[in-house]
């Protein structure tokens, strides 16, 4: 069984996740304390809340240079939603505040032509070269995206209003706009592909 | 592309779900956690738990039942029934919710849209409105309230409006004339609620067969809520699923 720490970031709403990553063959552990974070194997950055107040919640505690090391160390990490908005450098939701800056992008509103948020399964399409992800339907609930993958990354698209990130990866960092754990069997295969409990079957 | 979603709805009274016809005669129809699981293999795109308890003591369990279903399934869970505060709605995300789905509460103090929005995210915010047309020859449609048992006179379509400006995320929209009749979605409805807002609509009272999902998404819904029709074994949503293919609705399969 892969242990694995996810992130407690203030108002988030873990039991999905939990659930999702313990079917998937995890322990899971909750955690808020960097040195504890620190020290995991397997990291996760769950999705809730809006992008000032996440960021806002990893500089408090100082979890923000957890992630950066960790990722710097090229251990596994996983960003779900708002997870993956925070890696990048700003976003529409909450002008000036300054995000992780993993990925050099700024996180945009969807377009008033189409539905928001975007609400429930979209197609994805995997990159040439895209490793963990594979072609299939994905749940979503946002409503900020990226629109392009950055430099040096692989990933997966979908279309609502345009194209737009549906997930990113590279190496042992997978970050996701949609909810794997909410995502059926295809998403519980990624987990897995990424926890490496394929054979396991815990 | 965005597919539209196929919704189960399970009525839960005292941790069992329960069928009636607009909550009359209700009877036992099983193990919440076994139809959800069921629900999830027969491709089910989401799953909404009403919870139909009448007493304090029933609506406490439903934070029970809530995880267990969320132990075994892996599609997205909205529950609704009985919230009446943050605290309330906070208790059923912590149990394992995914969306949490207000109505009556909402309409006698529509703060509360506010408060839950802020808390929990747009994202996690739904808005049931239960809608019966006007009485009398009158045109539109009023929001009724209570299970039904109370026409408030609000008018439906402001009554959306104002839900989505104070931050519900989506509606979810019954028909109070067609619910539990099997005679179709009240399509009229749909189209004026849908093009009134920008976030998504799911359709809900009055589904029988694949041509009134058809119908209902044709009018503009995002999604399609049924519960008798799966209850009763007539069709399972990967069958429903594989009859809008055929009319060029795209759909998770």
């Amino acid at each position: 069984m892969t242990s694995l720490h996810v992130l407690r970031t203030g108002v988030a709403n873990l039991a999905s996740v939990r659930a999702g990553l313990t079917r998937a063959g995890a322990e899971v552990i909750v955690t808020d304390d960097p040195a504890e974070a620190a020290e995991a194997t397997h990291l996760m950055l769950p999705g809730v809340g809006a992008f000032g107040a996440g960021m806002a919640a990893l500089r408090a505690t100082g979890l923000d240079q957890v992630i950066l090391d960790h990722v710097d160390a090229g251990k596994p990490f996983l960003a779900i939603c708002l997870g993956l908005q925070l890696l990048c450098r700003s976003s529409d939701e909450t002008p000036g505040v300054e995000g992780l800056g993993l990925l050099d992008a700024h996180v945009g509103r969807f377009p008033d032509t189409v539905r928001v948020p975007q609400f429930g399964w979209n197609r994805i399409r995997p990159t040439a070269h895209a490793t963990l992800l594979q072609p299939g339907h994905a749940y979503f609930a946002n409503s900020y995206r990226l629109t392009r993958i950055p430099p040096g990354w692989e990933g997966a698209m979908g279309e609502h209003g345009g194209p737009f990130v549906a997930a990113l990866e590279r190496d042992r960092v997978l970050a996701c706009q949609f909810h794997p754990e909410l995502s059926s069997d295809w998403g519980q295969a990624l987990l897995r592909r990424w926890l490496g409990t394929e054979d396991t079957r815990c | 592309m965005l597919t539209r979603r196929i919704i189960p709805c399970l009525d839960v009274r005292d941790g069992r779900v329960v069928k009636g016809v607009k909550f009359q005669g209700l009877r036992d129809a099983g193990d919440p956690a076994e139809q959800a699981s069921r629900y999830e293999r027969d491709g089910g795109d989401e799953l909404v738990i009403l919870d139909v308890s009448a007493t304090a003591e029933g609506r406490a369990n439903a934070a029970h039942t809530v995880a267990a279903v969320r132990a075994v399934l892996g599609i997205p869970l909205t529950v609704g029934g009985g919230i009446r505060a943050v605290e309330d709605a906070a208790r059923l995300l912590d149990a394992g919710a995914d969306k949490i789905s207000v109505n009556t509460a909402a309409v006698s103090d529509p703060a509360l849209l506010s408060r839950l929005s802020e808390r929990f995210g747009a994202q996690c915010t739904v808005i049931a409105i239960d809608a019966a047309r006007r009485e009398g020859g009158a045109e539109g449609w009023e929001v009724v309230t209570h299970a039904g048992t109370r026409r408030t006179g609000i008018d439906v379509i402001a009554w959306a409006e104002e839900a989505v400006a104070r931050g519900a995320g989506e509606i979810l929209l019954t028909s109070w004339d067609r619910d539990g009749t099997r005679s179709g979605y009240d399509c009229a409805l749909l189209t004026a609620v849908s093009t009134a807002v920008r976030v998504p609509v799911i359709a809900s009272g009055g589904a029988d067969t694949a041509q009134h999902c058809v119908d209902a998404l044709e009018a503009g819904a995002d999604a399609v809520l049924a519960a008798s029709i799966f209850h009763d074994g007539d069709t399972t949503p990967d069958a429903l699923k594989a009859e809008l293919a055929t009319h060029g609705i795209e759909v998770r399969r």
